[in-house]
């Protein structure tokens, strides 16, 4: 069934991407056409060049999620509640997190105007701002990856293990110091699994487009994931071939992350 | 313990984390607050653009018995529970017998079918969507909420059978042997031995799954086009675009169709946390 429905339909769209067809007749076979389209196409390079931005920007929420999970690393009374609200972004909806977003960004009444005139700026209106937009929803995104990783590295923080720290305290570590050389190696199963599903989460990025911008203005924050999808399957026509097309680039860029996790899984493997 | 516990440092140092923390909670969680205050306004209040002033009156439900009765939000609600609660059961039912064979047995390709698995996981859905689609309408399911379990049943399969097998895995493997030789069969070990030891992990599974399916928008808007099918997640798009600037109105309907996820989360934090962060902690 998973071969069904996952495996089979990755091979049938790569060699879909080889063809152009409209989704009613018969497709026919193009060549590498849709890919030296795609060379071509600036609405393309835009969503490639946005990808490469949201993978970037969107790294910070393992700092970030750090961040926040060293300064709840604490036992003072009601600690559980104030993660569990912490956390509380990851379990909502991206939907309800792009609708919650829209409303604050809001050009006339968002809060977060209202705040920006508080300390004397000018009312900024984020999305429909082609210079913006993509931080913008970035932000947006980064709420809920960020508390996420901090989940993550709450639940590393617990195993690290005390003595290695007592050690470090009597060779004189302290702070920072204290952080990089001690605590984070003790933390590199955490790291890793922060970094592998915000590169995921940073590569899916499509439930905030669709709701906060649908691409725009002016195809500025679209990105491969909403592009292959409008492409493919909306009102300007079904163009699954050069959807498809979209969709192999976007593969082979998550590939690439994908073989590292699997050589690290199976050294893992040999290991136990 | 890393950073050093506040009850050893001075006793300023104390106060000013108790007094910080709330801080940062209400900073953190603003967009929320925000949402929440203006889902309690009433509808005069938003017309005359008293946004965040105070509210001229607090409608503690009024907003949300609107969004529930008088839209489509009640239905939507009813389909995401619907297209949910199958695809829990399916996709974790399927992971335990899956778990078990690539835990216990070793066949050839074990741990190929287990990378393949693993690798299945992360691809991205795009790549899977024109195929899928053509395939869901081929069978007749396209536009139906069975069509969309199937797929997340397959799709979600995957990654729980990662799960159930690293679960499993963990277990004494000496259990398993002694049943085998008191002469047990090995639907009998499994039923018996097995799955009783399991439970945490099914339901933290349960729990995942739940929150990843409620929340799934993508394949909703792929696979499923008709309204009366929609989940809740696709229909709000749509209701966002019919209550232009009506946002007591989309504040409400975002708060009723995260509450679901929310509850289970708060019901069962701790097999959530768990599942979430198997891995974390081992290396």
């Amino acid at each position: 069934m998973f071969a069904l429905y996952v495996v089979w339909p990755i091979g049938q769209s790569l060699a879909l991407s080889f063809y152009q067809w409209d989704g009613l007749s018969d497709p026919t076979y193009i060549g590498w056409d849709n890919y030296i389209e795609l060379w071509y196409d600036p609405t393309f390079l835009v969503a490639l060049k946005n990808n490469l931005i949201w993978l970037v920007l969107y790294m910070l929420a393992v700092p970030l999620g750090l961040g926040i999970a060293l300064l709840l690393n604490q036992t003072v009374t009601g600690i559980r509640l104030i993660k569990s609200l912490f956390f509380f972004p990851f379990v909502i909806s991206q939907v309800v997190v792009g609708l919650v977003f829209a409303w604050f960004y809001d050009p006339n009444n968002g809060l977060l105007n209202i705040v920006l005139a508080w300390f004397g700026f000018d009312p900024v209106s984020i999305l429909s701002d082609e210079d913006l937009v993509t931080y913008g929803i970035i932000a947006a995104g980064l709420w809920p990856q960020t508390a996420y990783c901090m989940i993550l590295y709450l639940t590393g923080l617990n195993s690290v293990s005390p003595d290695v720290v007592e050690a470090g305290k009597i060779d004189g570590a302290q702070g920072f110091r204290m952080l990089w050389s001690v605590v984070l190696p003790q933390l590199r199963p955490a790291t890793f699994i922060a970094v592998v599903v915000t590169v995921i989460g940073a590569l899916r990025s499509f439930d905030l487009i669709a709701i906060m911008t649908q691409g725009g203005p002016y195809q500025q924050s679209q990105v491969l994931a909403y592009y292959m999808y409008e492409q493919a399957l909306s009102e300007y026509g079904y163009r699954m071939g050069y959807g498809s097309a979209i969709a192999a680039v976007l593969f082979a860029i998550m590939m690439v992350y994908i073989v590292g996790f699997l050589v690290k899984m199976y050294r893992d493997e040999r290991g136990l | 313990m890393f950073p050093e516990p506040i009850q050893k440092r001075s006793w300023f140092a104390q106060i000013s984390y108790k007094v910080a923390l709330p801080i940062a909670l209400l900073i953190w969680l603003l967009p929320l607050f925000a949402v929440l205050l203006t889902a309690v306004r009433p509808a005069g209040d938003i017309n005359a653009g008293n946004y965040w002033g105070m509210p001229s009156d607090i409608l503690w439900w009024q907003n949300f018995a609107e969004v529930i009765f008088n839209s489509e939000v009640g239905p939507y609600m009813i389909n995401s529970l619907k297209i949910t609660i199958p695809t829990m059961l399916g996709a974790v039912g399927i992971a335990c017998l899956t778990g078990y064979a690539l835990a216990i047995y070793r066949f050839k390709l074990n741990l190929m079918v287990f990378f393949i698995f693993i690798a299945g996981n992360f691809v991205p859905f795009q790549i899977l969507m024109v195929p899928v689609r053509e395939l869901t309408l081929q069978i007749g399911l396209y536009n139906s909420m069975w069509g969309l379990v199937l797929f997340h049943v397959a799709f979600q399969a995957g990654f729980c059978t990662l799960f159930m097998r690293n679960f499993i895995k963990a277990l004494p493997f000496d259990l398993i042997e002694a049943a085998r030789i008191d002469g047990a069969s090995e639907f009998t070990i499994f039923r018996r031995v097995v799955l009783p030891l399991m439970r945490p992990a099914i339901a933290a599974l349960c729990v995942l799954i739940f929150t990843f399916i409620w929340n799934d928008f993508f394949w909703a808007t792929v696979l499923i086009q008709s309204e009366s099918d929609m989940p809740v997640t696709g229909g709000l798009k749509a209701l966002n675009g019919q209550w232009v600037a009506r946002w007591h109105l989309v504040s409400a309907g975002s708060i009723v169709a995260a509450l679901p996820p929310v509850v289970m989360f708060f019901a069962m934090q701790k097999h959530f946390i768990a599942g979430l962060t198997l891995g974390a902690s081992k290396g």
